[in-house]
């Protein structure tokens, strides 16, 4: 039976007050590669920020498997280029997860290091410094430090942006790679093309959730209209939500399609991916 | 020979005081020196000048009540230092207020109680004593306190190292893998407060910046790596110990003025000789490599 990973039970993420992500529920199952997809600001980044732990839940919660390590790459990097460091000095921050903060880095640490930038292309780059790459090198370099966390949820936020083809088809390479190593994956993507050729599951977002399950059914015309409309702005008049309103989200959502599920045991779970269609649009 | 040994060498060796100011330098190089390199790189670098003057009230308190004596002074500084630094990050880290604007509203507070404070009773010969400093005149109380700060900074940067380099890089990254990111960034204002508040005795609340800003500001322009950096802004913060107390012996300057403006001169020395320096920028490359 496919051990969940991550569980969100009625999760809603936000700032000052507004929801960002309204009422998620669902479990992301070990191993699964998800592409989260939705239009800007339909709350990918703060689904992912949520995650990591970077934003406390309003309401609701989520647990992450107890012994998972997760690597996160941010969608808005804080990384300072003008530090004075190399590209193999960057890349090590990942073995900090398993060295921390005392820890010596052995020879196993350097040559996994060294393995991570041949990964990804960047072999010869390890004494550059890093305000001397460009934007796609330096999206290599940080996919070399997320296979050097060796994490077994990987959080990549639009990582696919300002690429070229080249370098698109090698980090989608990785992330394959991480999926047949039975890694959880979750992508946040805009290229509905690419989510449908490379990611197995799609969890589509509209401030709330709109469907979650196989890409193919997920990106349905019907569906991909309804993220459409909904509402970017913040209203500030909007009724608060009560936990009568939270409720009805969690469970409405008898009108969702049934299809074939993925995964076969997906059914022991009440919420697993099984591409149903959560909520409506009367949110 | 017999003459560049009555320069560089005699002054050190015939008076004491010489030798505990020399002393005194050579620790406050040693620490004040890597903890400036972190503040400049974390752009910082006027937060440490702020945090000089944040210190005046507390020092100011010390001298009122106790006159000029080194333990109430100290003790006074630490105090003022840390309340600003607290204050003031903790009003970036929990509201949408930066830093630098939080830095500036507290030390502001902070330095105008501090000239209140100085003004209720001494007279401007006090005040300038206390901010310019005696590097001349480091009784064993100031080099105890001196060499207490030098190992505990030592000691820090030792443990936290990786974590504020870390913070400095890339800080949501540490975020996301530890939750030292905020107790480190605490710490390392601790440690440019008592660091300030060590030099103050040598080199006044003014100048001890100095010390920490200048050498670490012309290393920058040397080299691309941090330990390189720290190593190399320590050896500059001495040699400009060495040259400020010689000049101020042989020329009678007041000690602390000279040592930073000798560290002044690295500086300058630094940003027009340099590889990454202005004549370096400036002139046209007429070769360059195939790839």
């Amino acid at each position: 039976m496919p051990e969940a990973c991550l569980t969100f039970s009625d999760l809603t993420l936000g700032y000052n007050s507004h929801p960002a992500i309204h009422h998620l529920d669902g479990v992301v199952r070990k191993g699964a590669l998800t592409a989260v997809v939705g239009a800007n600001g339909s709350g990918k980044s703060t689904l992912m920020k949520g995650i990591v732990g970077l934003l406390k839940p309003m309401s609701g919660a989520y647990t992450v498997a107890p012994g998972t390590r997760i690597a996160y790459l941010p969608q808005q990097s804080e990384l300072d280029r003008s530090f004075p460091a190399r590209v193999v000095d960057l890349v090590s921050l990942g073995l900090w997860p398993r060295r921390g903060l005392l820890g010596r880095h052995r020879a196993e640490d350097r040559e996994a290091v060294s393995k991570a930038l041949m990964a990804v292309g960047l072999e010869g780059f390890e004494t550059r410094s890093i305000d001397t790459l460009s934007g796609g090198q330096l999206q290599r370099a940080l996919f070399a430090r997320v296979l050097v966390q060796d994490a077994d949820l990987i959080l990549l936020d639009e990582p696919f942006n300002a690429i070229d083809a080249k370098t698109l088809v090698d980090l989608v390479a990785l992330i394959e790679r991480w999926h047949g190593e039975s890694r959880t994956v979750l992508v946040v993507a805009h290229d509905l093309d690419l989510v449908r050729e490379h990611f197995p599951e799609a969890l589509l977002l509209a401030r709330r959730p709109v469907a979650w399950g196989e890409t193919r059914q997920v990106l349905s015309p019907e569906n991909l209209l309804r993220a459409r409309r909904f509402h970017e702005a913040w209203d500030e008049s909007a009724p608060w939500c009560g936990p009568d309103d939270a409720h009805g989200h969690g469970h409405d959502h008898a009108h969702g399609h049934s299809h074939h599920h993925p995964h076969p045991n997906g059914h022991d779970h009440a919420h697993a991916g099984d591409g149903r269609t959560i909520g409506k649009g009367a949110a | 020979m017999a003459a560049l040994h009555a320069i560089f060498v005699a002054p050190f060796v015939e008076f004491a005081f010489m030798q505990r100011a020399l002393f005194g330098a050579f620790m406050l190089s040693l620490s004040a020196c890597p903890v400036g390199v972190f503040l400049m790189l974390r752009r910082m670098s006027l937060t440490g000048d702020a945090m000089a003057h944040a210190i005046l009230p507390g020092a100011a308190a010390g001298f009122l009540l106790y006159g000029l004596q080194i333990v109430p002074m100290t003790i006074g500084g630490l105090v003022a230092g840390i309340v600003v630094a607290l204050g003031a990050g903790a009003v970036a880290r929990l509201t949408v207020q930066k830093e630098d604007a939080s830095m500036a509203a507290f030390y502001l507070i902070s330095l105008s109680l501090g000239v209140l404070m100085v003004s209720l009773r001494g007279s401007s010969v006090d005040l300038m004593h206390v901010l310019f400093g005696t590097v001349l005149a480091l009784n064993d109380d100031a080099l105890t306190l001196i060499g207490m700060v030098c190992a505990l900074t030592l000691a820090a940067l030792g443990v936290f190292w990786r974590a504020l380099v870390a913070e400095c890089l890339d800080p949501l990254f540490l975020r996301s893998v530890s939750r030292l990111g905020s107790p480190v960034h605490f710490i390392f204002l601790g440690l440019v407060v008592v660091n300030l508040v060590a030099g103050f005795q040598a080199l006044g609340t003014l100048l001890s910046v100095g010390l920490m800003i200048l050498p670490a500001a012309a290393a920058r322009f040397w080299t691309q790596r941090v330990e390189i950096m720290c190593l190399l802004a320590v050896a500059l913060g001495l040699l400009s110990s060495i040259c400020g107390l010689l000049l101020s012996y042989h020329v009678s300057l007041p000690s602390g003025p000279a040592i930073i403006l000798s560290a002044g001169v690295a500086y300058l020395v630094s940003v027009i000789a340099s590889p990454r320096g202005l004549l370096a920028t400036l002139r046209p490359r007429g070769a360059h490599r195939t790839a």
